[in-house]
């Protein structure tokens, strides 16, 4: 009995105001993190005879289909110095990143939804839901990242130091979506309009950033530039197609993307929280 | 103040209903049951489902929480388990909460039992090492073991019921919240649910027990709450308390009505109005007990003739298991007579004789149909209701008794 006396003592009432970040409890329940990720990859490909070979064939046709269209049909061009018949791995280094950003987003917009059941019988941060929605497409990252290791052997790009800069793009992907998927999430479990919104968005969002041309068509003035990059994702592609073929190296942009993620995350954590104390009742 | 584990101070939770809340509403109308209807003019803005409730629990002690559905029980331990914020008060709570809201949240029918173990045990809030460390002792009181590496998707409902319940039990959190596990599952498992929790108060945590079923309330507690339309209307020893309980009349439940607005066009010419459980004294209860005899009634309407109509019911267990059928006109006579029904407004009423029922929980279906030529209506969850067997042949012994049925036999005992 003893040692109960000194157990944790929780306070539960009405919230007030704008409430913290409760960085305690997200530590405690890390775990859940990794088996909500782990499940929702585990439940992804179950029953599919190719798997986790989707997570290879989706954006390798993607970027046929980009390359057939745009390319070929369209002569869309990639960065200046960048040969034309290297647009299928130009494309590719975009389609990557994106890819995981297109899906890490959709899964987190409707993720408190989709989770209803835990939310309305089990306490745990709902941030972890979300988060967990992110997360899951890292692994399907990885194995498209296996891709694009193969096409730059056969396309003969070099492995250069450029490319260890990747996992930090690839963190402002992830935290992009998170910020973007953290708004969203909470909106919808108000507002179902956002998960028939979402499909748009994306559409409009991947044209929006330099998926399938280059980002050079931009090249108005530094202004301009600044603008486009208020979309985070043209940072993060521009820094993997550098990292890649060492052309346009990302400057402002990056800082531009990288700002505007922080204040969507920010922003974004603070109406999820927000919006918590509700969640369970009106969803 | 140490010896504390849960105070609560004039908790209270309000829920709003409105145009925005549109989808909510329905849902809200449906779990809220009677408490909706009982606060007719305010339901457009916002609704107390519970409201100033203070209490005490000492560490160790099995305080158990009884009301009728709707009173506000579900709430109060969605409020202690930290699922949704009070709108006013407070509580105060030592240690970690394990809730059995309801068991298998967070089971995902993909994965395998020993894949659902450690996901639901994360949601429940235990670290990986102790799921590891408890996962055989897990196993094996689910009885799961052939089946661990099978999708939960092919279990039968008794094995996913039983994994679940497995992985929640072995939870060890100072304060469990149990809310009607004992609803489902089959008699054996039952006790074995009760078992556990037996051992989980020994070990000195604090059980908070909210269930239907009086005789395991009587059972596993000394003190009860009793929530009455969101408010705690007494807090006394258990057998003092389940008397209240029992005694209060329980109108407006053991009822089902429908709106007009229910009835599918399908089921035209003939429309259900309600289905009532009723006691001896008449009135319209969801508990009954076993050993008096009850009355169910099925009013309808029916807006042409039908022929060979026959209005029924369904007895069901909560597990789904049909214990009898039975239909207004089962008697060949009484068919003859009623070979057409005219137009009209129905009663159809049949009595549950007096020590037929176990004690547990029961659901009633509806049935209205031309034998081989139409189903008109069915509703196979029309009712719910609990028996409650005092009185019953062999209650001097306080154990559960295996079995939907509990009639009295005439036994005859001579030396040979």
């Amino acid at each position: 009995m003893a040692e109960r006396v000194n157990t944790n003592v929780t306070y539960i009432r009405p919230a007030r105001g704008w409430i913290n970040i409760n960085l305690r409890d997200l530590w405690l329940y890390r775990e859940l993190v990794y088996f909500l990720t782990w499940r929702d990859i585990k439940v992804r490909y179950k029953q599919a005879v190719l798997g986790i070979g989707w997570a290879i064939f989706q954006p390798v046709l993607s970027m046929v289909i980009f390359t057939v269209i745009f390319n070929r049909f369209l002569g869309v061009k990639p960065d200046a110095g960048i040969p034309n018949e290297f647009y299928p791995i130009f494309g590719f280094a975009a389609l990557l990143p994106w890819q995981f950003f297109q899906g890490a987003l959709q899964r987190a917009s409707i993720s408190l939804v989709t989770n209803a059941n835990l939310l309305t019988k089990v306490y745990f941060p709902r941030l972890i839901i979300p988060l967990s929605a992110v997360a899951a497409g890292l692994v399907d990252f990885f194995f498209s990242f296996i891709v694009l290791a193969a096409m730059m052997i056969y396309f003969g790009v070099p492995f250069t130091s450029r490319l260890l800069w990747l996992p930090l793009f690839l963190l402002l992907a992830l935290l992009a979506a998170l910020a973007v998927g953290l708004w969203l999430s909470a909106l919808n479990v108000q507002y179902r309009d956002v998960q028939h919104m979402v499909p748009f968005l994306l559409t409009a969002w991947m044209y929006a950033s330099p998926v399938v041309y280059s980002a050079e068509v931009i090249t108005v003035s530094p202004f301009w530039q600044a603008v486009y990059a208020l979309n985070p994702m043209v940072g993060v592609i521009q820094g993997f197609r550098w990292a890649l073929f060492g052309t346009n190296p990302p400057g402002l942009s990056m800082l531009v993307s990288a700002g505007v993620v922080l204040v969507l995350f920010v922003s974004g954590l603070f109406y999820f929280r927000r919006m918590e104390r509700i969640f369970a009742d009106m969803i | 103040m140490s010896d504390i584990a849960i105070r609560a101070n004039h908790l209270g939770k309000q829920y709003r209903l409105g145009a925005l809340y549109e989808q909510r509403y329905r849902t809200l109308r449906e779990s809220l049951g009677s408490l909706f209807r009982r606060d007719e003019r305010k339901s457009h803005e916002t609704i107390w489902a519970l409201r100033d409730v203070s209490f005490e629990v000492k560490q160790g002690q099995v305080l158990g929480v009884i009301g009728r559905n709707g009173a506000g029980k579900s709430t109060l331990l969605k409020l202690l388990s930290r699922v949704t914020e009070p709108t006013e008060g407070e509580a105060e709570i030592h240690g970690r909460v394990g809730s059995l809201l309801e068991v298998g949240t967070g089971f995902h029918p993909e994965l395998t039992g020993r894949e659902n173990i450690f996901l639901n045990g994360a949601i429940l809030g235990m670290r990986r090492t102790e799921i590891e460390r408890k996962f055989d002792e897990i196993v094996a009181f689910a009885e799961v073991e052939q089946f661990i590496d099978t999708p939960v998707k092919r279990y039968s409902s008794g094995m996913y019921l039983r994994l679940a319940f497995a992985v929640a039990a072995h939870l060890e959190p100072e304060i469990l919240v149990v809310d009607e596990v004992l609803a489902v599952g089959d008699a054996e498992f039952q006790r074995k649910c009760l078992g556990k929790m037996g051992d989980v108060a020994r070990e000195g945590r604090t059980v908070l027990f909210v269930s239907h079923n009086m005789s395991a309330i009587l059972r596993l507690t000394e003190e009860t709450l009793v929530i009455e339309k969101g408010r705690l209307a007494l807090r006394a020893p258990t057998p003092q308390a389940v008397d209240y309980y029992l005694a209060r009349g329980f109108a407006r439940e053991g009822e089902r009505i429908w709106e007009a607005d229910e009835v599918p066009t399908a089921s035209l010419p003939f429309r259900p109005l309600a289905v009532r459980l009723r006691n001896p004294r008449g009135e319209v209860v969801n508990s009954i007990r076993s050993a008096e005899a009850n009355t169910i009634e099925v009013e309808y309407c029916l807006d042409a003739p039908i022929t060979g109509l026959r209005v029924g019911i369904y007895l069901m267990s909560m597990r789904g298991e049909t214990i009898f059928t039975s239909f207004d006109t089962d008697d060949p006579q009484v068919f003859e007579q009623m070979a057409v029904r005219p137009a009209g407004h129905y009663l159809s009423r049949c009595t549950l004789p007096a020590d037929l029922l176990n004690e547990g929980r029961f659901v009633i279906g509806i049935n209205a149909s031309s034998y081989r030529v139409r189903r008109y209506f069915q509703d196979e969850q029309a009712l719910t209701f609990s028996v409650d067997i005092t009185g019953a042949p062999g209650t001097q012994w306080p154990e559960t008794r295996l079995g939907a049925v509990r009639p009295r036999l005439e036994w005859t005992i001579e030396a040979v």
